[in-house]
């Protein structure tokens, strides 16, 4: 199949490219965890109430903290080689496991905010394109412009004000009614009640962003002859439309995509703690709090692989979109 | 949470079009017929030159000053930045220091038309000063951001070579990592106040005027006005500075409303989260501590909030007015 | 018989420009009709019109265009739709371009057959199949799943051509077909476009400014300038006898047909000015350009008149011998 030669090659130059780009992360992170005022030791002292000198040292060289910054930045390369990020001793559990603990929520509210995002986006950017310089383009422009200007966090407390305070509809917070002994599809139901909010707001941003740019590029996609020839053919405006105008513009959109998988972490940093939803954003927002940098810092460095792995996954995406791509 | 986004949306299409200029140049000459090809296209794109980005200039504030949308934008920040300067006079006081009784809601004291909080503050008077730090910061790493990100740029796309290629890494890291996690973890290391604020949005936001600056300045770098001053053997820093400079311009002063927005709203998520400075009221901060109060008074979230969406939405306006008067190409799709 | 396509005094606006005006043709079945004219004679809208895509901003102010008995500018959309790439399709000049660049020509064929034809997908890609090896592609079995880009300009224009005659229409309009391709290429395509006709008994539009094309390839020949018909023959006689001062021109202007008529000693000239200068001018579209104007050419458009038979010329000027009035002879 050339379709799947075509990406195979595409993922080994991403592959290949995103090396010295983790290597470099991977130092600078190190160096920030160095900057970070107090280690671990003094956290866990501070919180004890009262530490000897000694009890202090023996922390320290138990964590390896009394060794010169070379070779602890051997043994944090070392540890990473083994998918070791180090050890929480706030949470007195390794930092990978704690994040694999959260990780799914977080990723499973960014999928939802991105696919409400793109499906939104791509529809009301399509009306604005059909529209377009008319009304409900016009409308719809300045409604998205408004929806690019709102934080987040805002957002979320506004909604949470109007449909668990007022309407009480949805439920404030949290993941999951505690203590229900649901199964099966209510069980999905009561989980999808307590994303729905979360999501709405984390995704509103990127809706105004994928709305704008699916405007821009159908518009741009909609003068080219191959659209004139479509319609040549006899084929409604709608199949012109679905057929061949939405699957080129939205090569650009699935670039856009891949650059935001970043900043939608950020995002769900935000909203989490809004939303008290037990992802990573919440844990760093803890980390924060409690100054255990350790695991402030192995969400940095496990949240840039994700960004790098999800731009593989668009570059991917994008060669099955563009056949040009393997071409060249 | 709208970090770089924007920018980077920004920089792709500019990008894309530094990129697709000379192909479409291209493609015009040869529909033409050949009897264009060798005359009149490349003519008229040689005669771009510094005088000519000057009377262009000229047009786009034109083209900006008939954008109702831009001259609302342009108004509201004015109006903005008069408040920031006014407020100290206006109220004296500390908005941080108790003056009423709490929770008065929004119009039921004449004496705090916006009422009070929690802690018997005035919540108008907190709105005004709020707005002190939102636009200091948001002026300041934006200004920072972009001389950094305009001499990497610049260093990058006109030298090319190596030197491209290490800072184009260098770019790419800070574009991978996550910004605005970056963001709470060099504030969190470095301690919250307003100058490293300032700071941490500066690194985070330089890589993508950095980007941008050097897409355009490889398109630039090889036009006829820049071999011309590279015969008549100007130095490096003049032909940078005096020839493309100008002409890279548009897209960048573009990108910098947009920046001056999205870092106003870092800077409120970060004070949201209690990553703010201690010692300032800002918009974000307001919102942090009126939070656990939103099911009874809800609208000590809700106005501090008004006037992020307000400013920000001020900053997109205007960002979009340069846009269309800037980049003509751009918004004859309107 | 009636004719297959006749097109009434159409005239196409643009809120401030008329690019066509009272045009009228006609196209027997399986004939070649080729309209001449260089750019901006609005012979590209003209086709566009006949496929009812002309863009927005251009409407038909007046005029019918009967196809098959059915007035075309009176149908609404769907049946529009079932006639366009059915019985009425269209080639376009920019082959690079007028493909789908993310799709395979072989679906790109065959989606003209769904829709129409209502095949299934099995069904369409066999037809598409078919439908490559007629317009002499090799290997059309690994072709089929080609992109765009992975052929070069005459491959894709005959990927056109496979689209447009895919359901075996009654009309083919082929806008400039060949200009964007190699010389060598131009007479490859053109030669199947005729060989296509003859097996498919299509009548075919073509659109072009190239006389050599005319020469080799047209039934009846249509010269177009400024919107208008300024003259019409067969192409023994257009050549042999042009009677329109721009006809005259354009021939002088040509060099590929020198060794053939008897301008062979003459140089090659050009038509001085532009067709912009038609702009906005009362009376003769052609008289800012033409070195035989006369006063009386500035008051009023020329009628067409009928010089001989199978003639119209709109120049009351001309050499011919016998002048009839273009009413007379349609009583004829």
């Amino acid at each position: 199949m050339p379709a799947l030669l075509r990406i195979a090659r595409t993922l080994r130059r991403t592959l290949l490219q995103a090396i010295p780009t983790v290597l470099g992360i991977v130092i600078l992170n190190f160096f920030l965890l160095q900057l970070a005022p107090g280690d671990a030791a003094d956290v866990m002292a501070g919180e004890a109430g009262s530490a000897t000198a000694e009890s202090m040292a023996a922390l320290r060289s138990r964590f390896g903290l009394d060794n010169p910054v070379l070779v602890q930045l051997g043994h944090y390369l070392n540890n990473l080689a083994h998918f070791s990020l180090g050890f929480s001793p706030r949470y007195g559990m390794p930092v990978a496991d704690l994040i694999a603990q959260r990780l799914p929520g977080t990723l499973t509210l960014m999928a939802l905010a991105l696919t409400i995002a793109i499906l939104l986006g791509v529809v009301l950017g399509s009306l604005m394109a059909s529209f377009a310089g008319r009304i409900p383009d016009r409308l719809l422009s300045i409604f998205s412009l408004l929806f690019y200007s709102i934080p987040s966090f805002w957002i979320g407390l506004m909604l949470i004000v109007f449909f668990s305070v007022k309407l009480g509809w949805l439920p404030s917070g949290g993941a999951g009614t505690i203590g229900s002994r649901l199964t099966g599809v209510p069980a999905i139901l009561d989980k999808a009640r307590y994303m729905v909010l979360p999501a709405t707001s984390l995704a509103l941003f990127y809706v105004a962003i994928y709305a704008r740019l699916t405007r821009a590029s159908m518009l741009e996609v909609k003068n080219q002859d191959f659209v004139r020839t479509a319609y040549a053919k006899g084929l409604t405006p709608f199949g012109v439309t679905a057929r061949h105008i939405l699957r080129n513009a939205l090569i650009p959109i699935t670039t856009m995509a891949g650059m935001h998988i970043g900043g939608m972490l950020g995002g769900a940093v935000v909203v989490e703690t809004v939303y008290s939803w037990p992802g990573l954003g919440r844990l760093a927002f803890e980390a924060v709090m409690g100054r255990d940098f350790t695991v402030l810092l192995g969400i940095l460095l496990l949240s840039s692989l994700l960004v790098i792995i999800a731009n593989a996954a668009v570059d991917i995406i994008h060669a099955w979109l563009d056949p040009r791509i393997g071409a060249r | 949470m709208s970090t770089t986004d924007v920018g980077n949306f920004r920089s792709l299409v500019a990008e894309r079009e530094a990129t697709a200029e000379p192909e479409a140049a291209a493609a015009t000459a040869a529909a033409n017929g050949p009897a264009w090809s060798n005359m009149k296209a490349p003519d008229a794109r040689s005669q771009q030159s510094a005088a000519v980005a000057v009377t262009n200039g000229r047009r786009a504030l034109k083209v900006f000053l008939s954008n109702p949308n831009a001259l609302f934008g342009t108004g509201f920040l004015v109006f903005v930045i008069l408040v920031a300067l006014t407020a100290p006079i206006l109220y004296p006081d500390d908005p941080l220091s108790m003056v009423g009784r709490p929770f008065l809601w929004p119009g039921q004291n004449s004496a705090y038309p916006l009422g009070t909080d929690s802690l018997g503050r005035d919540v108008l008077a907190g709105i005004l000063h709020g707005s002190r730090i939102s636009l200091f910061v948001g002026l300041m790493a934006t200004a920072l951001g972009l001389t950094f990100g305009v001499l990497v740029g610049s260093t990058a796309g006109y030298f090319g070579g190596w030197i491209d290629d290490l800072l184009v890494r260098l770019i790419e890291i800070f574009q991978t990592l996550p910004s605005f996690v970056l963001l709470v973890v060099l504030v969190a290391i470095a301690q919250p106040s307003a100058t490293t604020v300032t700071l941490a949005i500066a690194v985070i936001s330089w890589p993508t005027v950095a980007r941008l600056t050097r897409a355009e300045f490889r398109a630039i770098r090889e036009k006829d006005f820049v071999m011309a001053a590279r015969s008549l053997g100007y130095g490096h820093a003049r032909i940078i500075f005096r020839e493309i400079l100008p002409n890279a311009l548009p897209p960048i002063i573009v990108t910098s409303s947009v920046m001056v927005a999205t870092a106003i709203l870092m800077e409120s998520a970060l004070s949201f989260m209690g990553l703010g400075d201690p010692n300032v009221v800002s918009w974000g901060s307001m919102i942090g501590t009126g939070r656990e109060l939103v099911r009874t008074a809800w609208y000590l979230t809700a106005l501090p909030g008004l006037a992020i969406v307000f400013t920000v939405l001020a900053l997109n306006l205007i960002g979009d007015g340069l846009n269309d008067a800037l980049n003509p190409r751009f918004s004859q799709d309107r | 018989m009636a004719p297959l396509l006749q097109v009434d005094n159409l005239t196409i606006r643009f809120p401030r420009a008329e690019p066509v005006g009272n045009l009228s043709f006609e196209i027997e079945q399986g004939e070649t009709l080729a309209i001449v004219g260089e750019s901006g004679s609005g012979k590209s809208l003209t086709a566009l019109a006949l496929m009812q895509l002309l863009p927005r901003a251009a409407k038909i102010a007046n005029g019918h265009i009967t196809f098959g008995g059915r007035d075309l500018t009176k149908l609404d959309a769907r049946e529009m739709r079932h006639l366009r790439g059915r019985e009425i399709a269209m080639i376009f000049q920019e082959p690079m371009t007028s493909l789908n660049p993310v799709m395979t020509i072989g679906r790109q064929i065959g989606e003209v057959l769904k829709v129409h034809e209502k095949l299934s997908g099995k069904a369409a890609r066999e037809r598409a199949i078919e439908l490559l090896r007629l317009v002499r592609i090799p290997a059309p079995e690994k072709r089929v799943d080609d992109y765009p880009h992975q052929l070069s300009g005459g491959m894709r224009q005959r990927v056109m051509i496979a689209i447009a005659v895919a359901c075996k229409p009654k009309l083919l309009i082929a806008d400039e077909p060949t200009t964007a391709l190699d010389v060598t290429i131009q007479a490859q395509v053109l030669d199947l476009l005729d060989t296509l006709r003859r097996e498919l008994q299509m009548a075919v539009v073509l659109i072009t400014h190239d006389l050599g094309v005319v020469a080799q390839w047209a039934d009846k020949v249509v010269v177009m300038y400024a919107g208008r018909k300024v003259e019409q023959a067969l192409p023994g006689d257009l050549f042999n006898d042009p009677l329109h001062p721009y006809t005259r021109g354009l021939l002088a202007a040509s060099p590929r047909l020198k060794h053939d008529f008897h301008y062979r000693d003459g140089a090659l000239t050009e038509i001085p000015g532009s067709i912009v200068s038609a702009v906005g001018e009362a009376g003769c579209p052609f008289r800012p350009r033409c070195n035989q104007a006369r006063a009386s050419c500035s008051h009023h458009v020329p009628q067409l008149i009928v010089p001989a038979a199978d003639r119209l010329v709109a120049c009351p000027f001309t050499t011919s011998l016998k002048a009839v009035p273009h009413a007379a002879a349609l009583s004829l």
